[in-house]
C-alpha cells in the first residue's frame, strides 16, 4: 500500500504543530518572539556551511541553529548593546552571510525560495520520520522538566529559591528551541518560522487559564492550521506554508473577540 | 507582581515550588488566612495578598531563616499591622530565624529583638531600646515630624473575604 502524496506534508506539519504548541507558548511567555526569529535567520548561515562542506543539509541546519543559540544565551546577558539591538545585529548579518557565501560557493543551485517560505509539499518521508523523533524527544524532555520551565520562566529569582538548576533549565529551553525553528523551516521557510510559534500560543492565551491548558491549546490551534493549511493548498493552489501562517492569524483575530478568562 | 501573559491562580504559583506537597500547600494557605484565593489569578490580587502568597511560597521550604525585604511594600496599613502580628508567630512555629529589611521604624522598632540601623554603613546596631536613644539614630531620624497627620477613627475591619469585623474603640487608637 502507497500512501497518497500530501500524507508526508500533512504528519510533518501535525508533528511541527505537536512541538510548536508548548515551546510557542514559552516564547509568548518568555518575550523570546525575536529570539526565534533571530535563529531562523541564522539558520541560513547553517544551511551554506552544509552545502559547502557536504554535510546533511537538515543536520547541517539543526547544528547551526543550536550553535547559534547557545552563542547568543551568554552575549545576550553580557552585553553592551541591548538584547533587542543585539539580535537584529545577529539576526540580519546571518541571513546576508548566508546568502554571499552561497554566491561564491561555485556551481551550487540553492532553492532560495524555499529557504524563505518553506515548501511543505516537498517533504520527504524521511524527514517525516526525523520529525517524530524529534517531537517525542522534544515532549518527552518538556513533560519532564515542566514545573522547573515553568517556575523559571515565573519568575528567575524564585525559581533559584527553590533549589531549580535555572541556568541548565535555561539551556535546555533555548536549544529545544533551536531545533524545533530549524525543522519548522522546512515548512512555513525562514521569514514565517516564527509565526507558527506565537501566533497558536498567543491564541491559546485567552482561553486558557493554567500554562498547560495553553500549551495544549496552542497544539490543537497549530494542528488546525496545518490542516486548513494544507486544504486551501489543494482546493486553491495557494502555497502551503503561507497558508498555514494565514490560517492561524485567523484564528488569533477570531480569538481576539473574545474576552481573556479570569481564572 | 507577574506579567499576564503566562495565565497562571495562586494554587498552581505555589505548586511550582519544588518542595510542594498537596497538604503543605493547604496547610500553609489556611495558615495565612488566603485560602479562598486558591483559584484566584495572580495577576489579579492586591499588594496584600500577593505579599501573603510570596510568603506562603518561601515557607513551603521550611527555611530556617526566613529572609523579607520590604514584606509590607504595597499593603494598605491595616493589612501591614496584620502581616507584622503575622510574622512573629510564624517564626515560633517554624522555629526559624527572620531577617527583615524596613524603612518602617515604629513597625520595626517595636517587634523586633536587635536592629542594625544601615545609612550606607552600619551607623548602630542592638536592641531596639538602646537604637532609639543612640545619637548616630537621632542625629538621623530624631527629628519630630512637623506636620499633624489626621488620624481617623475605624470602628470596623474588613477580613481578607471582604466581610465587616467589629472592632472597639478605646481612646484614640484606631
Amino acid at each position: 500500500m502507497t500512501l497518497p502524496w500530501w500524507s508526508a506534508a500533512l504528519a510533518a506539519g501535525i508533528l511541527l504543530a505537536i512541538m510548536a504548541g508548548p515551546l510557542g507558548s514559552f516564547v509568548v511567555w518568555r518575550r523570546m518572539a525575536f529570539f526565534g526569529d533571530t535563529l531562523a535567520h541564522g539558520a541560513l548561515l547553517g544551511v551554506t556551511l552544509g552545502v559547502l562542506t557536504d554535510i546533511d543539509p537538515l543536520l547541517a541546519l539543526v547544528l547551526g541553529c543550536v550553535v547559534l543559540a547557545l552563542l547568543l544565551l551568554p552575549l545576550q546577558r553580557s552585553s553592551r548593546v541591548s538584547s533587542d539591538t543585539l539580535l537584529g545585529i545577529v539576526s540580519h548579518s546571518t541571513l546576508a552571510l548566508g546568502m554571499v557565501a552561497l554566491s561564491l560557493a561555485e556551481g551550487i543551485r540553492v532553492d532560495m525560495m524555499g529557504y524563505l517560505f518553506g515548501d511543505l509539499l516537498a517533504v520527504g518521508q524521511r524527514d517525516v520520520l526525523w520529525m517524530a523523533l524529534a517531537a517525542l524527544v522534544v515532549c518527552a524532555l518538556l513533560a519532564w522538566q515542566w514545573r522547573g520551565l515553568v517556575a523559571v520562566t515565573v519568575s528567575a529569582e524564585l525559581a533559584a529559591m527553590d533549589g531549580y538548576p535555572a541556568q541548565r533549565l535555561n539551556v535546555l529551553l533555548v536549544v529545544l528551541l533551536a531545533l524545533v525553528v530549524a525543522l519548522a523551516m522546512k515548512v512555513v521557510g525562514i521569514l514565517l518560522v516564527s509565526a507558527l510559534l506565537i501566533i497558536p500560543a498567543a491564541t491559546a492565551r485567552s482561553l486558557a487559564s493554567t500554562p498547560v491548558q495553553m500549551a495544549l491549546g496552542a497544539i490543537v490551534i497549530g494542528v488546525f492550521a496545518v490542516i486548513a493549511g494544507l486544504l486551501a493548498s489543494f482546493y486553491w493552489d495557494t502555497p502551503a506554508g503561507p497558508g498555514v501562517v494565514v490560517a492561524a492569524a485567523s484564528v488569533f483575530v477570531v480569538s481576539l473577540l473574545r474576552r481573556p478568562v479570569a481564572s | 507582581m507577574l506579567d499576564d501573559r503566562l495565565p497562571l491562580n495562586v494554587s498552581d504559583f505555589l505548586a511550582l515550588s519544588r518542595q510542594a506537597k498537596r497538604q503543605d500547600l493547604q496547610h500553609w494557605l489556611q495558615r495565612l488566612g488566603i485560602e479562598q484565593l486558591q483559584r484566584q489569578s495572580v495577576h489579579r490580587l492586591s499588594g496584600g495578598e500577593w505579599q501573603r502568597v510570596l510568603l506562603a511560597r518561601a515557607l513551603l521550604n521550611q527555611p530556617q531563616l526566613l529572609v523579607l525585604d520590604e514584606p509590607v511594600q504595597g499593603v494598605d496599613v491595616q493589612g501591614q499591622m496584620e502581616l507584622y502580628e503575622l510574622i512573629p508567630t510564624l517564626r515560633d512555629e517554624l522555629g526559624c530565624a527572620v531577617l527583615m529589611v524596613s524603612h518602617d521604624l515604629h513597625l520595626v522598632m517595636a517587634a523586633t529583638d536587635e536592629v542594625v540601623c544601615l545609612n550606607g554603613h552600619v551607623c548602630c546596631s542592638g536592641h531596639p531600646d538602646q537604637v532609639s536613644i543612640d545619637p548616630a539614630y537621632l542625629s538621623l531620624f530624631g527629628r519630630q515630624p512637623t506636620m499633624a497627620p489626621y488620624t481617623h477613627h475605624h470602628d470596623h475591619a474588613h477580613c481578607l473575604d471582604g466581610h465587616v469585623e467589629p472592632v472597639q474603640v478605646n481612646g484614640g487608637q484606631s
